[in-house]
């Protein structure tokens, strides 16, 4: 086996076909994460991204192509399934969390991802000791309201949290769609830290969709861009270190032949 | 006096209706109407496997069976066949009546002279009024002690994060098919529960004794989610119990003013309408004297 954690072959995915509104998002996606790649995505309003990390979590099933995970195909496996693997965090904070549970009940499900239910007690005593740990690291006082409704947090701590959740089992593959968008500067980077942390800490595989071409040359160790439906560039190591913005927006320019102003990628 | 205990042992009964329904309508978070077939399927099975000889608590339990049946049937309708719970329930509840019919094999079943759990207890030398008190208050406590521990397993707290946010749940490995399945039979197996007992309470069964039943549960959980918010699950269901006993006693006053018993339908309708107003005006009430909202309103930063 390479060191492959996740291989696109030639993925296509359209919405609404035989529609006069048919749009083909997706067009033949080849792709190949390596083991322990910290990826960024960026890419204009549009242009797949978020299509992208959902047929890959299983949310939207594609037309065609194969999806390896590990060298195993799970093209046709359902999004609980893929769970096992996969974790994901949202743009919106209140999709990542579940508001009327407590926030030691959202851990304590999120530490039984690709496990098997039971009857069993859903929060073990030995568990909350756990959490409060891993709390601790958030910086945030959250340790000591285990039994606060997440529904009560504020946005920044709610996907603070969710980052929490979604690595307190190690994933095989962290997927992370504009997840501090929502935030403002001060909290957006507070949680990029802490997901800059994580994902370093636990060598987590990653990609990672952000609107800003900042965040996309600060963090990670590759770097792709998309339009319309394509992977138009993909750098890594030193090549991508070197990379500036204004570098980006000439690549932007050149390949999509749009008008290469950072709004046309800040609205992405 | 012995009107009022009445009204409250009534109230204890049918709160395990309002509990039931509170399982899809608040845990999962839809609107199952397969109550208005799965409550009078709990009283023609129990009534039927009575008049047959069969001990009367054992008719309750294959009452529950029945109901949980039918919610498997309109939970596998939404959650694997895509059909809008609004419609699998209607599509459950219509297909019911005839089932019930067949069941009972008539359009009711007297138990007058029969066999009940109610009369078992007054077996042991208590008026009819605080045996019912006595079965209602226990039955009601068992419940709610079991749907406490159940929705605090590992299973009940991903049925709980199915409803809340379905995405959320997926995306940490929930089979929200299944959990979704099992809020349906858990509600439906209660409400037949509730059929059951009021069968042997009232003394018949009646192939309309279903109609209204979604009213008078959905207006007990608000009056109870109106009198104290944002509880526990264990605190919440008691509210309803609340709430239950609170509605009886209002239908009690209604008819001690003489209303038409005919209008009392109508009355219920209104009172589930001014109970689901009533939260939203206190809202506007709120935020106009700029007191703080509900939490919901919380998503700040
Ligand atoms: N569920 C959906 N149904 C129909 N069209 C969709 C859906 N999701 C995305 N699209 C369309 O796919 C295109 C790409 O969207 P998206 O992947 O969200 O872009 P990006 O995240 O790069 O901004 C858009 O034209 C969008 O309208
Ligand atoms: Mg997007």
């Amino acid at each position: 086996m390479t060191n492959a954690t996740l291989e696109l072959q030639n993925i296509n995915k359209s919405f609404e076909v035989g529609t006069v509104n048919e749009n083909h998002v997706l067009k033949g996606i080849d792709f190949t994460v390596n083991k322990g790649d910290f990826i960024t995505v960026i890419g204009g309003n549009g242009a797949g991204k978020s299509t992208l990390l959902n047929t890959i979590s299983g949310s939207y099933p594609v037309d065609s192509g194969q999806i390896l995970l590990d060298g195993q195909d799970i093209t046709k496996e359902d999004t609980y399934k893929r769970a096992r693997f996969i974790s994901r965090v949202f743009q919106d904070a209140r999709m990542g969390t579940a508001s009327r549970l407590t926030i030691e009940e959202n851990l304590a499900l999120a530490l039984k991802r690709g496990k098997k239910r039971g009857l069993g007690y859903g929060i073990k005593r030995n568990q909350r000791d756990l959490f409060q740990t891993e709390l601790q690291q958030l910086d945030l006082n959250l340790e000591n309201r285990l039994k606060m409704d997440v529904g009560l947090l504020s946005g920044g701590q709610r996907q603070a949290l969710t980052l929490l959740m979604a690595t307190i089992v190690t994933p095989k593959l962290l997927l992370l769609d504009e997840h501090t968008a929502a935030l403002d500067p001060k909290t957006s980077e507070m949680v990029l830290n802490l997901t800059n942390k994580l994902v370093n800490e636990k060598d987590i595989t990653t990609l990672m969709i952000t609107h800003s071409m900042d965040q996309a040359l600060d963090f990670g160790n590759r770097l792709i861009m998309m339009d319309n439906g394509r992977i138009v560039v993909d750098v890594s190591g030193e090549e991508k270190d070197r990379l500036t913005v204004p570098d980006l927006l000439a690549l932007f320019k050149e390949k999509s032949g749009k008008a290469a102003t950072e709004d046309a990628m800040l609205l992405g | 006096m012995d009107l009022l205990l009445s009204s409250i042992s009534q109230g204890l009964l049918w709160s395990i209706l309002a509990i039931g329904i509170y399982v899809t309508f608040r845990i999962l978070n839809v609107s199952d109407l397969t109550v208005e077939g799965s409550f009078p399927l709990g009283a023609a099975i129990s009534a039927s496997l009575i008049i047959k000889g069969v001990a009367p608590w054992l008719s309750i339990i294959i009452a529950i069976i029945g109901g949980m049946g039918a919610g498997f049937i309109s939970g596998y309708l939404t959650t694997k066949w895509k059909i809008p719970p609004l419609l699998s329930g209607i599509i459950t509840m219509t297909g019911l009546y005839s089932i019930n019919l067949r069941v009972m094999g008539q359009a009711n079943i007297t138990l007058l002279g029969q066999q009940t759990v109610f009369r078992t207890i007054e077996g042991f030398g208590l008026s009819k009024t605080m045996a019912v008190l006595l079965v209602g208050a226990l039955t009601v406590s068992a419940v709610i002690l079991f749907l406490h521990l159940f929705f605090n397993t590992e299973i009940g707290l991903a049925i709980r994060a199915t409803g809340d946010n379905n995405e959320m749940s997926q995306a940490n490995g929930i089979r929200t098919n299944l959990t979704r399945l099992m809020g349906y039979m858990l509600s439906n197996g209660l409400n037949a529960m509730a059929g059951a007992l009021l069968a042997q309470n009232n003394g018949y069964s009646d192939i309309s004794m279903g109609i209204g039943t979604i009213v008078i549960g959905l207006a007990s959980i608000i009056i109870g989610e109106v009198l104290v918010r944002n509880l526990t699950i264990a605190k919440r269901l008691l509210t309803i119990v609340a709430g239950s006993v609170i509605y009886r006693l209002l239908i009690l006053l209604v008819l001690e003013l003489r209303v038409d018993p005919q209008d009392l339908k109508l009355f219920s309708a209104i009172l589930l309408t001014l109970a689901l107003r009533l939260p939203i005006i206190q809202e506007k009430f709120a935020s106009r004297f700029g007191r703080k909202g509900l939490p919901k309103a919380k998503e700040m930063e």
